[in-house]
């Protein structure tokens, strides 16, 4: 079985993002890029089943400029065995994000695909369960354990309340939540091992997919932000000031 | 035409972020349809006929319905979708699974977790974990929207009569079955609809001593929280965690012991009314946000202040 994984280029985590002072988006000028955490984890998830010899192959799929041929790369050198990039210029919206997975699912007879839960720079929480309704095939969003038993796959979701387990039948889509696994990191000698692996360019034109405007940003501002507070000596001092002053117990 | 809104329960009541997304829902200026599904919930129908606002209640009731497995609930909404200009629903996990779906279905776009509606077309979200806010425009036809229930006001749960229509159940998908539920379960508050909110971070520790946050959080009527470090490293159950990619809260208090205020963590919690932050570090970034800091030791802080209220 073929796994297909998603591979995002975003900021990265630990950094603060800035608003651009013509307010027209934020300012990814000289900053840090990482895969999105999500999508790590999606690539462990799928080295380790083909580890267990459930996978045959781990093909790793980014939708975005040539500069995210680096995140595929970290994905190869992680263990993917190779990568699809789509190129396309600035964001790409969800949706047409999912029309690209959906045909190189097709095209590549994946048996499952691994997606984040969500990006952590458009926080949108959307293209897996996108790719699920495109293609008619049954998701597992959310995942915090994943078992592929034969034909189908057992998904256990973190939900509001809860956990809840799911039986797929595959192929099926999965995304990851953060306690589906711990990513492990890239050795020296597998990045310099990753450039030999293949790399295919291909577009939404090559994919035959017409890439429609759905959403357009009109403006992008920093959040209000909070008033600084004060700091108190004592606990006595923290409930009286509770009581009195922010009136909330 | 009108919208539709999916209401939030659990079976038997209500949640209260469906009076939340009721308030964004009759922003929009048009009549609003609430949609309630499920197993067996009537009496959840009837509690939204009763809430100020809402012109017609969908009940839609069937086995297929019973565990909100979003290939069902995504073809119960798309028999519909063609009535409505709008589709909404409270961010929740049943809503993020569905809604999405709905959206590929109609082929347009969804607008994930909106904060603000500026017009019918027109709306406010946060992103890069609520660092920046997006002003968006949703050029499709039909708009399929998730609301941030902390963002908005909730409509009062009386003075409405609306009339409740049953409608027919879809069949199940046959590729999707549920297997279990492994809920948790607790006397306390629900953490989104908390008042508030009592959370604990890898500061405090081991599972063992989380029982010092959930004393001073009994002594309040609070709900627990967490930060990831906390649930990952197992002191308390995934679905207490607060932040970007867990649940985001917005009570009256907030009361953080042993989190630093990583930008995760923060834009779970920071539109809270009132914040405190009890850290040994004087440096912790939540100090940055809190409106009452208190550096010290929280295992002296917490039962001090249990003891003391
Ligand atoms: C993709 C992604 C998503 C994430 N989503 C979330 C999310 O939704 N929610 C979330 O919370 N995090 C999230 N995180 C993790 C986040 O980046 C931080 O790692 C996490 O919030 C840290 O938790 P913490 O503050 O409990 O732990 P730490 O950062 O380790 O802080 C512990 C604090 O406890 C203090 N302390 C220790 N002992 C005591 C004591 N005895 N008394 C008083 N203070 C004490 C320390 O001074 C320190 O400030 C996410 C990370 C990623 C990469
Ligand atoms: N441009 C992209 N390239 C590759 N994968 C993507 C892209 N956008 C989204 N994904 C995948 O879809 C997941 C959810 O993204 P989103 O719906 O944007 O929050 C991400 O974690 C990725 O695995």
């Amino acid at each position: 079985m073929k796994i297909l994984v998603g591979v995002k280029r975003v900021i990265d985590y630990n950094v603060k993002v800035r608003v651009k002072s013509d307010n027209t988006d934020v300012d990814l000028s000289n900053t840090k890029m990482a895969i999105n955490p999500f999508c790590e984890i999606a690539v462990e998830e799928a080295i380790r089943l083909k580890e267990a010899g459930i996978a045959t192959e781990v093909i790793a799929v980014s939708v975005g400029s040539s500069a995210s041929q680096e995140q595929l790369r970290t994905a190869m050198a992680l263990g993917a065995d190779r990568a699809i990039l789509v190129e396309a210029e600035g964001t790409v919206e969800p949706l047409n994000v999912a029309k690209a997975f959906a045909k190189i699912m097709a095209q590549e007879e994946a048996g499952l695909v691994i997606l984040g839960k969500q990006s952590i720079d458009s926080d949108n929480n959307q293209v897996g369960q996108m790719l699920a309704a495109l293609t008619k095939r049954p998701q597992g969003t959310f995942a915090s354990n994943v078992t592929v038993d034969g034909d189908s796959v057992s998904v256990t979701r973190e939900i509001d309340g809860g956990l809840r387990t799911v039986k797929l039948a595959l192929p099926a889509i999965v995304t990851t939540d953060l306690r589906l696994n711990e990513p492990r990191f890239a050795k020296l000698p597998d990045i310099m091992k990753a450039k030999r692996k293949p790399q295919d360019n291909t577009s939404f034109a090559d994919l035959g997919i017409e890439v429609k405007q759905h959403i357009q940003l009109d403006k992008v501002e920093a959040p209000a932000a909070r008033q600084g507070g004060v700091k108190v000596g004592s606990v006595d001092e923290l409930i009286q000031k509770l009581k009195d002053e922010a009136k909330v117990i | 035409m009108a919208t539709l809104l999916i209401a939030e329960h659990n079976g038997t009541e209500l949640a209260p972020a469906t009076l939340s997304a009721l308030t964004a829902a009759q922003q929009i200026g048009s009549d609003v349809t609430v949609l309630v599904a499920g197993a067996d919930v009537k009496a959840v129908a009837d509690a939204v006929a009763q809430c100020a606002g809402v012109s017609k209640v969908l009940l839609a009731e069937g086995d297929s319905l019973a565990h909100d497995l979003a290939e069902n609930l995504s073809e119960l909404v798309m028999s519909m979708a063609s009535d409505y200009s709008h589709i909404m629903a409270p961010a929740n996990s049943v809503s993020k699974d569905t809604m999405p779906r709905v959206a590929a279905l109609l082929d347009v776009g969804q607008l994930s977790d909106i904060t603000a509606v500026l017009s019918g077309d027109q709306f406010q979200r946060p992103i890069y974990a609520g660092n920046a806010i997006a002003t968006v425009t949703s050029k499709d036809a039909t708009k399929v929207i998730t609301v941030r229930a902390a963002a908005f006001d909730k409509v009062a749960t009386t003075g409405g009569s609306a009339t409740v229509e049953s409608i027919s159940a879809p069949e199940a998908n046959s590729h999707t079955a549920w297997v279990n539920d492994e809920l948790s379960k607790s006397e306390r508050p629900e953490l989104t609809a908390a008042e508030r909110i009592v959370s604990g971070g890898r500061g405090v520790g081991s599972a063992e001593n989380f029982a010092l946050v959930e004393a001073l959080a009994d002594k309040l009527g609070a709900a627990v929280g967490a930060s990831r470090a906390a649930v990952d490293s197992g002191f308390v159950a995934n679905d207490l965690q607060v932040g970007q990619t867990g649940k985001i809260v917005a009570p009256s208090l907030y009361m953080a012991f042993g989190i630093s205020g990583a930008i995760q963590h923060l834009a779970g919690m920071k539109d809270s009314k009132v914040i405190v932050a009890v850290n040994k570090d004087e440096d912790a970034p939540i100090f940055q946000v809190a409106d009452y800091g208190l550096v010290g030791d929280l295992f002296e802080v917490l039962p001090e202040m249990t003891e003391k209220l």
